[in-house]
C-alpha cells in the first residue's frame, strides 16, 4: 500500500485585511512543491480557521496578518486549537510583524514566524523538516 | 520624425557600434540583456530608428492638449505645483485630527485619510469581527460625532479631503457632507476625493462587501449625487495602486485600471442615462510609483494619453475636460524592505520623482517605517520633505515632460501602450471587467504576476537591497509609532453613549427607509445623508446593503 | 486505537483523522474501514455539479443553513483537482460555505482528485461512508468544477443537482459530456441575469425530448440566487420531495445498488493496480518472456495473472 503520507497545510488570514498576495503566493508555492493546500481565503474568524484545519486534518497552519492585529489572532487560533486538542498541528506566521513580538508568538505556541524578506524555498524546506506526517 | 536618409546612415552606424561593442560586453559583468521591474525587455540602445513612426501631433504634441501625453494642465507644475497630500490616520478621530493639524503646519497642501480596517470593511468598533483592529491601521469612524471630530478646526470650505474608502464609500461621504453642512458650508465648496473604488477591489486589494453588481450601482449613485450636488467633489478614485500592490506588472496596472474606468463611465450612462460630459470631468485617478524609474514615467505618459482616446472616441465626450486623465500618485509600498529601512527613502525619492516626471496632479511619499508600522512623526517628516526637496531645489519642475522625444522613454510609452490595449481588448470580448472579474481573469493574471516576481526575487534575478543582496546581519533599530491599545475601549464606550442619546425610533426609520431605497433603484445617496445625521452608526447603513445586496466572498483563484 | 467508536459518537478530530489515514491507504485505517462500512447506509447523498463560478459552493452554503434550521447534521465532500505537474492541489472550495464555520454539526472535507477521473476522487465514497458513520443525515458530494467529464457525482448520488448560469453557455459542452441527463434538479443560478429565460427555455426544451413516462421524476428547472438565498428555500424542498419519490417508489434501491456496483467496480479496479504493481517480479518478467517469444497473447497472460480460467 502507499504509505507516503501526503502532507495538508491549511493557508488562512485572520481579521478584516483582505491584503493575500503573500498567502496567495505561499499557497502555490506549497502547492508547486506536492502539497495539498486548503485555502480558506481573507477575513477569517480564528473559529473558522481552528475549524477548519481539524476538519480538514492538516499538517500544518499557515497564517497572514498585515493589519497589526496579530497578536490577538494568532494567539486566539492558538488558544482554540488547544481548546479543542488540536495543538499538535504545527503553526506558522507571517506578515507586518515587528521583530518584538516574535517571541510573545513562540510563547503562544506558533513554531515559526517568517518575517518579510523570507524566500519559498525556505519555508518549503522549513516545513518538510518542521511537521510531523501522522 | 526622420528622413529616410537620416534613418538609413543611424541603422548602419548602429550595426557597427554594436558590433565593437558586443565585444566588450562579453567580457563584463553587466548583462547584456535586461527587463524593467516588470519584465518589458529593455535594449541596450535606442535611436531614432526606434521612434521613426512617431508623429508629434497625435502621439506627443502639448501639454493641456489632446491627447495629453505632455500633462492635463497647460501650465504644468509652473502654473500649479502638485498637492503634497499625505496618507494619514490612526487612533481615534482626535488623534488623527491632531497628525493633521500638524502635517498642515509642516507644509502639506491636501488631506488624505487612512481609515481602520472595521471602518474600512463597515463594522462598528463594538462588533466581534472589530476586536483588535479599532484605530490600527488608520482611524477609527463609526458615527458622524467621530466625522465632526475628525474635521474639527480644519475649514471644510477650503480643505481638500481625499478618503481612502470603498465598499462604505457612500456612508464615509454623507458623514463628511453633514460635518460640512454643521460647519455651515455649502455642499457647492466642499472638495475632496473619495476612493470609492470597489472592481479593484474585487481585483486586487480584497476589501469588499457587497457583490460586484450592487456594488457598482452604489458607486453610480455616488457619481450622480455628487454630479448634482457636491460638483467640487471626486466621486470615485479609480485605482491602480492596489493592483500594483498586489503584484501586477505595470501593464496590468495601468490596463487594468483603465477597464475599471470604463466600466464605471458605462454604468453611469446605462443606469443614470446621464451624458458622459455631466459626470467624465470629475473622475479621477489613483496610480503607483514603483521602482523602474522609466518604466513608471512611461507608464503615467500613456495613461493620458490612453484615457483620452477612451473618452472621445469610445464614449464621444465633447468636453476636453472629459478627455483628462488626472491622478494622485503614491510610491509603491512593495517595494520598501524592513530590512536596512533607511534605503527605502532612496526608494520613495526615486519614485517620487519618476512621478513628478511623470506629471501627477498629487503625491504621497511613503515613510521609511511604513513597511514596518504606521509612520512616525519622524519618518513621516522626512518624507515630506522629500516632495519638498523634488519640488523646490533640483530643478525638475521648470520645463514641462522634459523626457519627451526621448527615443527609450517615447518607445516605452508606446510599447506599454500596446500591451495596455491588449489586455482592455481581451476584458472588451469577455464582455466588460465585471463579467472578467468573475471569471477571475484579473485576479489571476496578478497572482501570476506576483508568483513570478516572489520566484525572480528568490533566484537572485532580481534584485532587492538588504534583502536578497547586500544583506547585513546588523539590525537597524528604528522607533516605530504603537497605536494605544487603550483606544479600543475608548472609542466602544463612546460608540455606546451615542447609541443611548441619539434618537433611536427616528434612525430606525431613516433605515427603513434607506432599506427601501436600497430595494427600488432610487439614489440612496439622500438616505445616507438622513440617517448619518440621526447618527446611525457606520454598521447599521452597512448591514443594511449586506441584507438587501448580500454578502461577496473571495472565490479564491489561482 | 479505535478511531471508529470515536467516529461514532461524532468525534469531529477523529473522523477527520480516518478520513485522512483512508485518502493515503494507510493498511489500519483500511481495515478499519471493514466496521465503519456496517454502520453506514443512513446518510442521504446529494450530488452537485456544475463549471467553475457557477455557484456550487455558495448554493450549498445556502441549502446547510436551510437543512440546518430543521436540525440535520450535514456532511461535505468538495473536491478540487490535483495539479498533474506537482502532485499538490489549491483546495478552495470550502471558503465559499464558511458561514457555518463554527458549526459543530456542519462538517466540510475537502479532498484533491489526486488523478481520478469523472470529477469525484478515490477517496471520495470512503469519506462519505465516515461522514455517514458519524450520523450526518444529508452528505452532499460537490464534484470539480469542470463543466466536462464530472459524471460519477451522479452515479454515487440519491439527488443529482447540474448547476448553471445565464450567459455562459456551458450547457452545451456539459450536454455533449453527458451531464446533462444525470440531473434529477436543475438549478439556474445568478437568475437575475439576462438570458436565463432563455437558458430555462433551452432546458425546457431538452427535457421534453425525452417524454414524461409514468412513475419517473420529471426533473425540474428551479431558478436561485444563492448569494441572496433566494430560491434555495424551494431548492431544499424539491431535494426532498425527490427524497420522498425515490423512497415511495422504491427507487431508492436503484441508487444504492448503482453506487454499490460502482465502488466495488472502482474496489476491483484498484486491487487489480495494486495486484499487479506488487506481484511477484518474477511472473511478471516470465509472462513478458512468453510474449516475446509468442508462446502466449497478452489477453491470456492477463487472466493468468489474476489467476481465471481463459474464456472460450
Amino acid at each position: 500500500m502507499n504509505l507516503e503520507r501526503k502532507a495538508r497545510v491549511l493557508i488562512a488570514k485572520p481579521g478584516l485585511d483582505g491584503h493575500d498576495r503573500g498567502v496567495k503566493i505561499i499557497a502555490r508555492a506549497y502547492r508547486d512543491a506536492g502539497f495539498e493546500v486548503i485555502y480558506t481565503g481573507v477575513h477569517q474568524t480564528p473559529e473558522q480557521i481552528v475549524n477548519a484545519a481539524i476538519q480538514e486534518d492538516v499538517d500544518l497552519v499557515g497564517l497572514s496578518c498585515l493589519s497589526g492585529a496579530h497578536l490577538y489572532l494568532f494567539s486566539e487560533v492558538m488558544r482554540q486549537l488547544r481548546e479543542r486538542g488540536a495543538d499538535d498541528i504545527t503553526v506558522i506566521g507571517g506578515g507586518i510583524i515587528p521583530k518584538e513580538d516574535v517571541p510573545k508568538l513562540r510563547e503562544a505556541g506558533m513554531k515559526e514566524v517568517f518575517l518579510p524578506g523570507t524566500s519559498l524555498a525556505q519555508i518549503i524546506t522549513w516545513t518538510r523538516e518542521n511537521i510531523k506526517l501522522k | 520624425m526622420f528622413t529616410v536618409k537620416t534613418l538609413d546612415q543611424v541603422r548602419k552606424e548602429m550595426e557597427k557600434w554594436l558590433v565593437e561593442i558586443r565585444k566588450v560586453l562579453n567580457h563584463s559583468q553587466t548583462r547584456p540583456e535586461s527587463s524593467t521591474v516588470s519584465n518589458l525587455d529593455i535594449k541596450l540602445i535606442y535611436t531614432p530608428e526606434d521612434i521613426k513612426d512617431l508623429d508629434f501631433k497625435t502621439n506627443i504634441g502639448y501639454p493641456g492638449l489632446y491627447p495629453f501625453t505632455r500633462g492635463v494642465q497647460a501650465t504644468g507644475y509652473r502654473g500649479r505645483l502638485w498637492t503634497l497630500r499625505m496618507f494619514s490616520g490612526f487612533g481615534t478621530a482626535s488623534d488623527t485630527n491632531h497628525r493633521w493639524q500638524q502635517l498642515l503646519k509642516y507644509g502639506e497642501t491636501g488631506l488624505s485619510t487612512a481609515f481602520d480596517f472595521p471602518t474600512l470593511m463597515g463594522y462598528d468598533s463594538d462588533s466581534l469581527r472589530a476586536h483588535a483592529e479599532v484605530g490600527k491601521c488608520g482611524v477609527v469612524i463609526d458615527t458622524l460625532a467621530d466625522m465632526e471630530v475628525l474635521t474639527k478646526g480644519i475649514p471644510l470650505d477650503q480643505a481638500s479631503t481625499s478618503m481612502t474608502i470603498n465598499p462604505p464609500a457612500s456612508v464615509l461621504w454623507a458623514m463628511y457632507l453633514m460635518a460640512a453642512k454643521k460647519q455651515g458650508v455649502g455642499w457647492e465648496k466642499v472638495n475632496g476625493t473619495i476612493q470609492n473604488d470597489m472592481l479593484k477591489e474585487f481585483i486586487a486589494q480584497k476589501t469588499f462587501m457587497c457583490p460586484p453588481e450592487p456594488s457598482i450601482r452604489l458607486i453610480s449613485d455616488t457619481i450622480e449625487f455628487g454630479t448634482k450636488h457636491v460638483p467640487r467633489w471626486n466621486t470615485v478614485s479609480i485605482s491602480g495602486y492596489h493592483i500594483r500592490e498586489a503584484g501586477a506588472t505595470a501593464v496590468q496596472e495601468l490596463a487594468f485600471t483603465l477597464a475599471n474606468g470604463i466600466a464605471y463611465v458605462q454604468d453611469v450612462i446605462n443606469r443614470k442615462k446621464m451624458d458622459v460630459d455631466a459626470f467624465a470631468p470629475r473622475l479621477s485617478f489613483f496610480f503607483n510609483s514603483h521602482i523602474d524609474f522609466f518604466e513608471e514615467i512611461a507608464k503615467f505618459r500613456v495613461a493620458r494619453r490612453m484615457w483620452a482616446k477612451i473618452m472621445k472616441q469610445r464614449f464621444k465626450a465633447k468636453n476636453p475636460r472629459s478627455w483628462w486623465l488626472r491622478f494622485h500618485t503614491q510610491t509603491a509600498g512593495c517595494s520598501l524592505t524592513a530590512q536596512q529601512p533607511f534605503n527605502n527613502v532612496i526608494r520613495t525619492t526615486t519614485e517620487a520623482l519618476a512621478a513628478v516626471l511623470g506629471g501627477t496632479q498629487s503625491l504621497h511619499t511613503n515613510s521609511l517605517d511604513e513597511v514596518l508600522a504606521l509612520p512616525s512623526d519622524f519618518a513621516v517628516n522626512i518624507a515630506l520633505r522629500t516632495q519638498q526637496v523634488i519640488a523646490e531645489e533640483i530643478g525638475v519642475i521648470n520645463t514641462i515632460d522634459p523626457l519627451a522625444g526621448s527615443y527609450f522613454v517615447e518607445t516605452l510609452t508606446n510599447e506599454i501602450e500596446e500591451k495596455a490595449w491588449e489586455y482592455i481588448e481581451k476584458i472588451d470580448k469577455m464582455g466588460g471587467m465585471l463579467a472578467a472579474i468573475e471569471r477571475g481573469f484579473p485576479q489571476l493574471e496578478i497572482a501570476n504576476s506576483a508568483y513570478k516576481f516572489q520566484q525572480q526575487l528568490d533566484s537572485g534575478e532580481k534584485v532587492m537591497i538588504g534583502v536578497n543582496k547586500y544583506r547585513s546581519s546588523e539590525e537597524t533599530l528604528i522607533e516605530t509609532l504603537k497605536v494605544d491599545e487603550g483606544v479600543e475601549a475608548e472609542q466602544v464606550k463612546r460608540l455606546k453613549e451615542i447609541r443611548r442619546v441619539r434618537d433611536n425610533r427616528k434612525v430606525k426609520q431613516e433605515l427603513a427607509n434607506l432599506r427601501a431605497a436600497c430595494q427600488s433603484n432610487q439614489n440612496v445617496m439622500p438616505y445616507v445623508i438622513q440617517a448619518v445625521g440621526e447618527y446611525a452608526t457606520e454598521q447599521e447603513i452597512c448591514d443594511v446593503y449586506r441584507e438587501v445586496f448580500g454578502e461577496y466572498r473571495d472565490p479564491g483563484f489561482f | 486505537m479505535k478511531l471508529l467508536n470515536r467516529v461514532l459518537k461524532g468525534d469531529v478530530r477523529a473522523a477527520a483523522q480516518l478520513i485522512r489515514s483512508l485518502e493515503d491507504d494507510v493498511p489500519e485505517a483500511v481495515a478499519e474501514l471493514k466496521d465503519v462500512y456496517l454502520h453506514t447506509g443512513q446518510a442521504y447523498i446529494v450530488g452537485i455539479a456544475g463549471a467553475p463560478g457557477a455557484g456550487k459552493s455558495t448554493i450549498l452554503e445556502s441549502l446547510i443553513d436551510i437543512f440546518r434550521k430543521g436540525n440535520m447534521k450535514i456532511g461535505v465532500v468538495a473536491i478540487d483537482p490535483t495539479s498533474p505537474l506537482s502532485g499538490g492541489a489549491i483546495l478552495g472550495d470550502r471558503l465559499r460555505m464558511q458561514r457555518q464555520g463554527a458549526d459543530e454539526d456542519v462538517f466540510i472535507r475537502s479532498l484533491a482528485s489526486r488523478g481520478w477521473k469523472g470529477g469525484l476522487s478515490k477517496a471520495t465514497m470512503n469519506t462519505v461512508h465516515v461522514l455517514d458513520a458519524m450520523g450526518k443525515d444529508i452528505i452532499f458530494v460537490e464534484a470539480v468544477g469542470s463543466g466536462q467529464g464530472e459524471v460519477d457525482f451522479a452515479r454515487i448520488a440519491d439527488t443529482s443537482i447540474v448547476t448553471l448560469i445565464p450567459g455562459l453557455g456551458d450547457e452545451i459542452q456539459m450536454m455533449k459530456a453527458g451531464i446533462m441527463e444525470m440531473a434529477d434538479i436543475f438549478v439556474i443560478n445568478k437568475a437575475e441575469r439576462e438570458g436565463s429565460d432563455n437558458l430555462r427555455m433551452s432546458l425546457e426544451a431538452m427535457l421534453s425530448m425525452t417524454p414524461h413516462q409514468p412513475n419517473t421524476w420529471q426533473p425540474n428547472i428551479l431558478l436561485t440566487e444563492a448569494i441572496l438565498n433566494k430560491g434555495t428555500e424551494q431548492l431544499a424542498k424539491v431535494i426532498l420531495r425527490h427524497k420522498d419519490f425515490l423512497i415511495s417508489s422504491n427507487k431508492i434501491e436503484k441508487c444504492r445498488r448503482r453506487r454499490a456496483e460502482l465502488e466495488l467496480t472502482a474496489a476491483i479496479e484498484s486491487t487489480l493496480h495494486h495486484h499487479l504493481e506488487t506481484m511477484s517480479g518474477c511472473l511478471l518478467v516470465k509472462l513478458i518472456d512468453d510474449l516475446v517469444l509468442r508462446k502466449t497473447d497478452p489477453k491470456s497472460a492477463a487472466l493468468k495473472v489474476i489467476n481465471l480460467p481463459e474464456q472460450k
